[in-house]
């Protein structure tokens, strides 16, 4: 009887999870469907039809003829890239003082770096855009201006920072001691000393700074004025106008600009599900 | 400990990420409450003081109040399901059976995934002729206008944020879930307790915290929900799909609508940080009664 009950238990666990998974990656079967259906078949039809019955790549071949996804594939790794670099660097620079040394001003400056979270960018975007267009960060100027203004808004914030002091405060403070004894300046300990030690940190903020920056929409759809730096959710956004009715093209792209993330998850899978990330935590 | 570093030092490790958080949060905060003050609709280059009448005119609009009303029943019907589902899900998940890394990528993908593409997956799901209006036609219910009804398409909306933030939430209680002392549920089995009242004893009160966690970082991301308003029905039909950031946006960047735009960005402003604080103090407090 115990046997039988812990049995139906498990099989009540999996047909849920079971339903939860197929419900989330549903709309993406959908799509991938409706871009393998030919145009000889009707994407309308009732009842739809789940596997194509002619499946084909010409919508891939089409869309990709028509798009230059090669082009914002490159401005979204430039992005991501660049902002992932700047956050790493930028938050361990400004944690190691907040976490290891005494200064005049490091209650208001720490108290002033936690209020940044409760500020959305939503609500101050319409300034930081004013403030980007008086720097000449537009690409209206030149592309190199164009990614400075994509990028540095986002080069650091107070996640970042407070994640980097965290991992700081767990190192034992004779490593530095030793180090100073060594002969080691400070810039010294904190490159050759401290960073080392919180590597694990670092990878977890870079990844979770990359897949922000990768689908970052917003910032980049009211700064961009050329398609020259259109990054791939912007481009992907623009198919909608680009084929307004041609589902087929428009599912097709989608798919296509889906497939790098993909790739990216599936090789970083462990410091997403792995469930030890408390830290990486972003409102 | 010996001081190994000059008084200067620690203002040069601050400094980038000083400049950078002074010219794109604390300007622009500033910023946002004094352009508030001004009208630019007469002339975008020559703006004029008008004190409070931004807001005035604010509270006067009809389409503000229903952009307002759209932002809270947003918040009211996507955190609920954002913070109790995940919850159940990483329960579920947390049970040693086989699988669980493929059901953690699976739910997860949603998450990794651009918004706007998702957005985009789900418009054709909601299409007139779609797959879920034939579902429906199972059901003898008629052609639902997912998008184009003005009664339905906000929720239709919530219901892409629900789908997306669902993993991320998961993730953020199953590693809450290591926390909790496997001897208590042991000490349950002992006891003879079912499932449910062991996560109910045991489970609940130890994710306490990690529930206010979800409540609050839910409910801001769902004040600032743009990218699937934008994608799906550029806050239509009627404004009926229309959210305070997205009025914010077509405010500043479609109508140049500077001061009324900053007027509400404030409004926002305001709104997040009283959230952010009510949850800290409340779920602070039940915290401290476990």
């Amino acid at each position: 009887m115990r046997n039988f009950k812990s049995v139906s238990k498990g099989f009540f666990i999996h047909l849920t999870l079971i339903i939860v998974s197929i419900l989330s990656i549903f709309p993406f079967l959908w799509l991938m469907s409706t871009a393998m259906k030919g145009s000889s078949e009707n994407i309308f039809q009732y009842p739809p039809v789940f596997f194509p019955e002619h499946p084909t790549w010409e919508n891939f071949k089409g869309v990709w003829n028509q798009i230059p996804f090669m082009l914002y594939f490159l401005n979204s790794m430039i992005v991501a890239g660049f902002t992932v670099i700047l956050n790493l660097i930028l938050s361990a620079l400004a944690a190691y003082p907040l976490a290891r040394m005494e200064f005049k001003g490091k209650k208001t400056i720490f108290y002033a770096t936690l209020a940044t979270i409760m500020i959305p960018f939503q609500a101050i975007m319409l300034p930081v855009y004013l403030i980007v267009l008086k720097l000449n960060m537009v690409d209206s100027v030149n592309s190199f201006m164009g990614y400075l203004g994509l990028i540095l808004p986002f080069a650091v914030n107070a996640f970042g920072i407070f994640l980097m002091r965290q991992a700081f405060l767990a190192i034992p403070k004779e490593m530095e001691e030793a180090a100073f004894i060594d002969g080691c300046n400070v810039f010294q300990i904190w490159w050759k000393v401290l960073l080392p030690m919180v590597k694990p940190t670092l990878a977890v903020l870079a990844i979770f700074t990359f897949i922000g920056s990768w689908g970052e929409f917003l910032w980049p759809s009211i700064v961009l004025t050329k398609k020259a730096l259109y990054t791939l959710p912007v481009g992907v956004n623009d198919l909608q106008g680009m084929f307004s009715a041609n589902w087929r093209f428009i599912a097709a792209g989608s798919i296509i600009a889906t497939i790098p993330i993909i790739v990216f998850f599936i090789a970083m899978q462990r410091y997403f599900i792995s469930g030890e990330n408390d830290g990486a935590v972003k409102g | 400990m010996y001081k190994y570093y000059k008084k200067y030092v620690p203002y040069l490790f601050l400094l980038p990420a000083a400049v950078i958080l002074i010219l794109f949060f604390f300007i622009p905060f500033f910023e946002t409450i004094v352009l508030s003050f001004f009208d630019y609709n007469s002339n975008i280059y020559n703006p004029t003081f008008v004190a409070v009448a931004n807001y005035t005119a604010l509270l006067k609009s009809p389409v503000f109040y229903k952009v307002l009303l759209n932002t809270f029943i947003y918040l009211i019907a996507a955190v609920p399901f954002l913070v109790i589902f995940p919850l159940i899900i990483a329960i579920l998940i947390n049970q040693r059976i086989r699988g669980i890394t493929l059901y953690k990528i699976l739910i997860y993908l949603p998450v990794i995934v651009s918004i706007v593409v998702a957005a985009i997956a789900f418009k054709w799901l909601y299409a007139q002729q779609g797959i879920l209006n034939y579902f429906m036609a199972l059901f003898h219910i008629d052609p639902i206008g997912w998008l184009t009804d003005p009664n339905v398409a906000l929720y239709s909306v919530i219901v892409v944020t629900i789908w997306k933030g669902i993993g991320y939430y998961m993730m953020i209680y199953l590693s809450a879930l290591m926390g909790v002392p496997q001897e208590l549920y042991e000490a349950c089995d002992v006891d003879g307790a079912n499932p449910l009242t062991k996560h109910l004893t045991v489970t609940l009160p130890h994710l306490m915290p990690t529930i206010g966690l979800v409540t609050t970082i839910s409910s801001i991301s769902a004040m600032k929900v743009f990218v699937e308003i934008y994608v799906m029905t550029k806050g239509g039909p009627l404004d009926s799909s229309k959210t305070i950031v997205y009025y914010i946006y077509e405010r500043a960047f479609e109508n140049l609508d500077l001061g009324i735009a900053s007027a509400a960005s404030v409004i926002l402003l305001v709104i997040v940080l009283v959230l952010s604080i009510i949850n800290f103090v409340f779920f602070e407090n039940k915290q401290y009664q476990l």
